[in-house]
């Protein structure tokens, strides 16, 4: 499998480049098909490449491809890192990217521009496999930025309408402001061990002590581009917004996999993030307050979008718990269930969106469960995998989340066990209004509604499937089975927390959260079926909390009149007064000024000959005078 | 002592002089044939100084070609009339104030740089066609080849210049 | 063969050369007829021929006339394209008097 590693990115690279030239001469089975196909093979090199991984005898190993930077002492080689780690996000990212890809076709048909959609989607599947594939931050880095840009390229997808290219940017400019911190973090790296290869910079990094206040810097640092892309709080406000893309991307790329970068990099560093507890605490208390933050939003989103958007954050704001209390394999472990159902939920939201001719708002949906049936049915399988319903593949990597939190400390378990009850509140609000009670939408959607086809819903029960069987791979102990994940990750975690719950806790955990999730269901069910209750109109809100919900905590506004609005003001300013009124005056007035002298200086020229030749005279006098008197 | 001074005293003597008239004849004319004195004179010097090749120069380029197109062109606009108006007297004495100033400076100058010269004055032949001849065409090929460029380039100059115009 | 430098010393060429100099710049601001003027430029530079050639038999040093054998071409190119520009200028101005050449001004 060696020699064809490279092809792994380069596959859709090729896709991406092919599609791009063609572009609109493409029938949308062909542009689909071309990107599908470069994803599926790369996909199945990454099988391979997984299986030799799986082999006893296994060392990872780097390929380098050629030096890609040479400056100074500065080299950076264009190379590859093959371990479980990579091996692992690989088969997440080109597995859930083809099924994608495959929706995508069925999703997109309608779409004039579908050439430019796949080829960005095709970029996009590059630069996610060169940031899992690279085997020092530079290389890492450079697909970092590409998974940004391709973000910014699909939500603005529809770049005609002003609003969508506002989310875009502000999606662009919130990343930037992590990147930056990351690549300071990556200097400040360079600058302490001399190398950004991850073997070296972790070699070296071993040699610290704990809490080094140099390996803090850099693990903030680092915590802050995760926090951009990752979309933690306060930069998570763009990952709503970026619902502005159509629904496959926003369920690749904003939930699946490019949001997780930020998780993939604290494990691949987790040496580093090991030695310095000081930064995990601030991990895992940030995590914990933007999963619990993000949850109380979606309690009271009415766009089935929004809801979703909301409830990644929170999910991935779980992750950060898990990686500030040091369970690296843990927040892997829910990077990977968390892409099959959120990427679930993602797509089966489209699916409805798809039937509802457009329609996202979920108080003018309902009933949707005998016209969409796989599609309700997958979305039911999403939704109990993400509350945490046993066995599905939330709940095992959710339960581990619970369990390494409480070995920490008891107030992150009790928020994060709250948490994840409103998660489950507002995932079934979510379920209960789209697919029950009475249909709210217009006549003429009622008539559109249609089941998907099924390039649509073989993605979905793909993912159905994999969202129940995928939590087996990380069986808790209780159950007698290997922790499969965990043993695989064992080479490249240094130090797992090691935090081994009682048995009686363990099943009382078990046993809470699940009387806890039915008493939600019956609830929900209670108040949104059987009593028909609707989400209030936005006019109608009452005061309070509900209104501060709906309105996401007025984080949007908020930011605008500290930072958007001083720096418009800032900039009003020195536009005005240091710009108009101060540089372009001296620039401006530099013309009338020479004008002005030179209108002096002109009568020196009379035009008589006779006074030239005297003026040249005496300044060679005077030239020969000054060569008498200093030398 | 004089004696051997003499003639350089004598030539220096009718240079200096013919200079002067150059500048102060009111003809036109008698100024270009003070000039082509003066022109003689400083060929006598060369010839003082050994250069021979370049006197047989200075006599056919200075007072061969130059100053008869002086001449010529003087015959050529008719101008052999005192129709010069004279300057005013204040700038006939701030130019001789320059004039001398600038005298005053360079000899001093001059003084100033102090006893730099050798004393011993070198036996090297240099001033015969031999030696200018090969200095001519090994180091100095390429100038030399250039001034021919210059020349006709200077003569076709002239050429358009001076011929009149057809249009107008 | 021994040049006059043996019995002369240096410094009355240097005197020599600047006299003329001198007297050639006194020209150049005295006169007001512009063949005049130029034939005190050529004046000028004779001066600092004079001078080259001095210092070159001095040294022994050969560079020197060559330089004095370019200024001459040099003048002369300077003389044909000059007298052509004065010949033209009497054409039109019917006038050599510098006073009258000031149209180029303000």
């Amino acid at each position: 499998m060696h020699q064809f590693i490279w092809l792994i990115p380069i596959l859709p690279l090729v896709g991406f480049i092919l599609i791009g030239i063609l572009n609109k001469r493409l029938p949308i089975q062909w542009s689909g098909g071309i990107a599908s196909v470069a994803v599926f093979l790369s996909f199945l090199i990454s099988l391979g490449v997984f299986k030799e991984v799986q082999m006893d005898n296994f060392v990872p190993e780097r390929i380098v491809y050629f030096n890609w930077i040479a400056a100074g002492n500065l080299t950076i080689d264009f190379a590859f890192l093959i371990d479980q780690l990579s091996a692992i996000m690989l088969l997440v990212v080109t597995g859930v990217g083809f099924l994608i890809h495959i929706y995508s076709i069925g999703y997109m048909h309608h779409e004039a521009d579908h050439s430019r959609f796949f080829s960005y989607l095709n970029l996009f599947i590059f630069f996610m496999l060169l940031l899992v594939m690279g085997s020092n931050y530079i290389v890492m880095f450079a697909g970092w930025e590409g998974v940004g840009l391709c973000s910014y390229l699909l939500i603005g997808f529809w770049f005609k309408n002003t609003e969508y290219n506002n989310a875009a940017k502000k999606a662009f400019i919130m990343n930037r402001i992590g990147d930056l911190g990351f690549l300071l973090g990556v200097f400040l790296i360079f600058m302490t061990f001399g190398s950004v290869s991850f073997k070296e910079v972790f070699e070296g990094a071993k040699q610290f002590s704990s809490n080094d206040p140099t390996i803090t810097a850099i693990c903030i640092l680092l915590f802050i581009g995760a926090i951009g892309k990752s979309a933690q709080l306060p930069l998570y406000t763009w990952l709503p917004d970026a619902m502005a893309g159509p629904t496959p991307v926003s369920a690749l790329i904003h939930a699946a996999t490019m949001v997780t970068a930020g998780i993939y990099m604290v494990v691949r560093s987790n040496v580093l993030f090991e030695l310095s507890p000081y930064a995990s605490e601030i991990i895992a208390i940030v995590g914990l307050a933007t999963a619990f933050f993000a949850a109380t939003i979606g309690l009271k989103q009415n766009d089935i979008k929004k809801v979703l958007a909301y409830s990644t954050v929170s999910q991935l704001g779980y992750m950060f718990v898990a990686l500030g209390v040091g369970a690296y394999d843990t927040a892997l472990f829910h990077v990977i269930t968390h892409a099959f159902f959120k990427a679930l939920l993602f797509l089966g939201a489209g699916s409805v969106i798809h039937a509802m001719s457009g329609e996202q708002d979920i108080r003018r949906m309902g009933a949707l469960k005998g016209k969409l049936p796989i599609t309700h049915l997958t979305f039911l399988i999403g939704t109990l995998a993400i509350t945490g319903i046993p066995p599905l593949a939330g709940f095992f990597s959710k339960d581990e989340i619970l369990a390494v939190a409480h070995g920490y400390s008891l107030p992150i378990f009790t928020l994060l066990s709250i948490t994840s009850v409103l998660t489950a509140v507002y995932m079934f609000r979510l379920y209960w209004l789209v697919f029950y009670g009475n249909f709210r939408g217009t006549e003429h959607q009622k008539t559109h509604l249609h089941e998907s086809p099924y390039s649509m819903t073989i993605p979905l029960m793909v993912l159905a499937v994999l969202s129940s069987i995928g939590g087996f791979i990380g069986m808790p102990e209780i159950f007698h089975a290997p922790h499969l994940l965990k043993e695989f990750l064992q080479p490249i975690i240094w130090k797992s927390a090691t935090y081994h719950p009682s048995h009686s806790f363990e099943y009382a955990l078990i046993a809470v959260s699940i009387v806890a999730l039915m008493i939600i269901i019956y609830a929900t069910y209670h108040t949104y079926v059987k009593r028909g209750q609707l989400p209030e109109e936005d006019k109608d809100l009452p005061a309070g909390i509900p209104k501060l919900l709906t309105n996401k905590y007025y984080v949007d506004e908020i930011y605008n009149s500290l930072i958007t609005r001083p720096l418009d003001y800032m900039s009003g300013f020195f536009s005005t007064y240091i710009e108009k009124g101060f540089i372009d005056k001296i620039v401006n007035g530099t013309g009338p000024a020479l004008q002005g002298l030179s209108g002096v200086l002109r009568f020196a020229q009379t035009g008589n000959i006779g006074g030239y030749v005297f003026s040249m005279v005496v300044g060679i006098i005077a030239i020969l005078l000054l060569t008498l008197i200093v030398y | 002592m004089l004696n051997q001074n003499l003639p350089f005293m004598i030539l220096a003597t009718l240079s200096v002089f013919s200079a002067l008239m150059v500048v102060l004849s009111r003809k036109p004319v008698h100024s270009v044939l003070y000039l082509i004195f003066c022109f003689f004179t400083i060929g006598g010097h060369y010839l003082l100084l050994n250069a021979q090749f370049l006197f047989a120069v200075h006599i056919i380029v200075y007072a061969g070609a130059i100053m008869v197109l002086f001449l010529f062109t003087l015959m050529f606009i008719n101008l052999n009339k005192e129709l010069e108006p004279h300057k005013s007297n204040l700038v006939k004495a701030a130019a001789t104030i320059v004039a001398g100033t600038l005298l005053l400076v360079m000899v001093s100058t001059v003084t100033d740089t102090g006893n730099i010269f050798p004393t011993q004055v070198s036996q090297n032949e240099v001033g015969t066609v031999a030696v200018l001849g090969k200095k001519l065409y090994g180091d100095y090929v390429l100038p030399f080849e250039l001034t021919s460029i210059l020349l006709l380039a200077a003569m076709v100059g002239a050429v358009m210049i001076g011929k009149k115009n057809t249009e107008s | 063969m021994n040049s006059i430098l043996s019995v002369v010393p240096i410094e009355y060429y240097l005197g020599l050369s600047v006299i003329l100099f001198t007297i050639g710049v006194m020209g150049v601001l005295f006169r007001r007829n512009a063949i005049i003027v130029f034939m005190c430029i050529e004046l000028m530079l004779n001066a600092v021929n004079l001078l080259l050639t001095a210092f070159s038999t001095l040294h022994g040093e050969a560079g020197g006339q060559v330089m004095v054998f370019f200024i001459m071409a040099v003048a002369a190119a300077e003389v044909a394209v000059g007298l052509a520009i004065l010949v033209m200028i009497y054409n039109n101005l019917r006038t050599v008097d510098i006073k009258e050449m000031n149209k180029l001004k303000w």
